[in-house]
């Protein structure tokens, strides 16, 4: 019987966590580069949390995306599926070959994140406000079946504008749901401009604090303090659900994009594409 | 049209009905009942099936779903008064492998958590079970709770099976059926003291199958829901003027049996009523009415509807409200004479 900690990738790996989030933030870069455009900004702006996730955190095989003794990783967030394929190819989920398919006809990694179609992707997600809910209905089950799994929720400062999230958010609180955690990233950027800007969801943490969960909020783009923040939501005593906030910056790691205003959607000159992945280079740290 | 509020109404001689109770019984007077068929069936089906849990916002009492809680009290989850969550949290214990009976009102789950349900729950297939109360015109509180227009939102929805039964008979088989469908089923659900009607026709519901409950030469009822109870008295009634009335029962709205229903309205001589407890717009009626366009069937003596004008509705006693949409034995009989 294999422990909990004989699966966590990072007892299986010397590759450090920045290493994994330059990769990730890679891959991404050659997808957004088949189309030309897309959510980009998004993924480079989670790589590092998708570091810790996916190479720190969460216990998975990468061989069989569908053991029962996996974490569960929810992408609420649909469109930023270039982030978690970038991810997913990290983790060896996915094959790096197939990254040039990006939202191509007939590929398996379509712009928006949906379950049927990319293996390790939990659930259909894009249509905002969904995965929290969906997440408790998961941590729900897992206690029904005994399981030591966690259920992690990736959402965005976006999705907080959604009812729905707040639904789930008190439900997870009023049933003491210790395995679910969720991440939020506050990325201050939404489709219509600046988020606090299109509605303003601050103070947030005493939010989730008066929601009854543990609540840490961090720079998303420190990876030593995510992945502290995680362990600490893992270990946490109480029956709490636990949130991590994660403050990232869009499209953080390729300065000329990080200084665009409107970056929601960005969409970059051919050449600048290679232009990226130099400055990405370049900022590497080994 | 509804009358100014600032209009007084006239005053009533004696005491006009009542507003019915939130769920008032849709039995007549000295009608056979059973109480809580769905609660029932559903506890007794979850004896040796451990993945089914029941899922309440707030309404396990008036879905009956209080049966099931009682029976198998670990198994039963309050979401509270939240239809979104509700329908994501479902989403999410199917994906683990349970078998979940979400239950709210037809209301709530068609109109305020549509999204929820189509991309969470129908898009990936996953086995929900939504189990509705006060579909139609079952409740004299008004458009706030009456779900007119329930079927015409969850027809569109790719992958759910929508089921309208007609009586408790029925409802204790559907309950079975709906577990050993694998996908997601929309159930218009009848609850408390549900009237008996079918058991003395000797029928078995099977899911997807249109059936004929009693033939008759001059007219083809084709009805779901309590409309085929109410079809039958209609062909009671109308045999009295030596009008031949069948009913074809179609408690499987999606997917619709096609063929049993073009192979009746095919036959000749005969006037066809689609008669449901829904607006006109978009439920039984014109899903049955496309088939037969699609097919060239004309019926020999027309094509008609009786169901709920596209209005939002008066709130009041059901009888009153049943008679004043055309709904109600009475009114329908009615009506097929004036059609004749």
């Amino acid at each position: 019987m294999q422990t909990d900690q004989d699966l966590r990738p990072r007892e299986r790996s010397n590759v450090p966590l920045a290493e994994r989030a330059y990769r990730i933030r890679r891959h991404a870069l050659l997808m957004g580069e088949v189309q030309g455009q897309g959510y980009i900004a998004q993924a480079l702006g989670i790589s590092d949390v998708l570091a810790v996730a996916y190479f720190h955190a969460m216990t998975y095989r990468p061989e069989d995306p569908e053991w029962e003794g996996r974490d569960r990783f929810l992408l609420s967030i649909g469109h930023y599926a270039i982030a978690l394929y970038a991810a997913l190819i990290e983790a060896e989920i996915l094959p790096e070959d197939e990254l040039d398919t990006y939202g191509g006809d007939d590929s398996r990694l379509p712009m928006s994140g949906m379950a049927a179609y990319t293996p390790g992707m939990e659930i259909t997600g894009g249509s905002l406000g969904h995965g929290l809910g969906i997440a408790v209905g998961m941590a729900m089950s897992l206690k029904r079946k005994g399981s030591k799994s966690f259920v992690y929720n990736l959402f965005s400062d976006g999705e907080l504008d959604e009812g729905s999230t707040w639904e789930a958010a008190m439900s997870a609180g009023s049933q003491g749901l210790d395995n679910l955690i969720g991440i939020v990233d506050v990325n201050g950027m939404q489709a219509d401009g600046p988020s606090l800007g299109v509605l303003n969801f601050e103070p947030l943490a005493p939010k989730f604090e008066a929601f009854n969960w543990f609540v840490q909020r961090v720079d998303g783009n420190d990876i030593e303090a995510v992945a502290a923040a995680f362990d600490a939501a893992r270990n946490h005593e109480g029956r709490h659900p636990r949130i991590v906030i994660c403050d990232t910056k869009m499209a953080k790691g390729v300065p000329f994009l990080e200084a665009r205003e409107r970056n929601h959607f960005l969409r970059v000159e051919p050449a600048e594409w290679r232009e990226a992945l130099k400055v990405l280079d370049e900022g590497r740290t080994r | 049209m509804r009358r100014s509020k600032y209009e007084r109404p006239a005053r009533r001689e004696g005491a006009g009905l009542k507003t019915s109770a939130m769920i008032a019984s849709l039995a007549a007077p000295g009608q056979r009942t059973k109480a809580a068929p769905f609660g029932h069936a559903l506890a007794a089906l979850a004896e040796n099936r451990p993945e089914i849990v029941g899922l309440s916002a707030d309404l396990s009492k008036y879905t009956d779903l209080h049966i099931f809680a009682q029976a198998h009290p670990d198994r039963f989850y309050q979401m509270g008064m939240a239809e979104q969550l509700l329908m994501s949290a479902a989403a999410g214990m199917a994906r683990e492998g349970f078998m979940p009976f979400a239950t709210t009102y037809a209301v709530f789950a068609a109109r305020r958590a549509y999204d929820f349900i189509c991309m969470a729950i129908a898009e990936e297939n996953l086995n929900v079970k939504i189990a509705c109360a006060l579909p139609g015109l079952t409740t004299g509180y008004g458009p706030s709770h009456q779900a007119t227009e329930d079927v015409a939102i969850f027809r569109g929805m790719p992958n759910l099976t929508i089921i309208d039964p007609c009586d408790a008979h029925e409802i204790e088989q559907v309950v079975p059926a709906m577990a050993a469908h694998q996908g997601p089923v929309y159930l218009r659900l009848l609850r408390g003291n549900v009237p008996l009607v079918l058991d003395e026709y000797g029928y078995t519901f099977e899911l997807g199958k249109a059936k004929t409950i009693r033939d008759g030469r001059d007219v083809l009822v084709i009805s779901s829901g309590l409309m085929t109870m109410r079809a039958l008295e209609v062909a009671q009634a109308l045999a009295d003027d030596n009008v031949d009335v069948a009913v074809l029962h179609v408690p499987t709205i999606k997917p619709l049996d096609e063929a049993t229903i073009l192979h009746e309205a095919g036959r000749g001589g005969r006037l066809v009523v689609v008669a449901e407890n829904h607006t006109v717009i978009g439920g039984l009626g014109e899903a049955v009415a496309g088939v037969l366009m699609r097919a060239g069937v004309m019926p020999d003596r027309g094509f008609r509807q009786v169901g709920l004008p596209d209005e939002f509705l008066d709130a009041g006693a059901l009888p009153t409200l049943h008679d004043r949409y055309g709904i109600s034995t009475e009114a329908m009989t009615r009506s097929i004479r004036g059609w004749l």
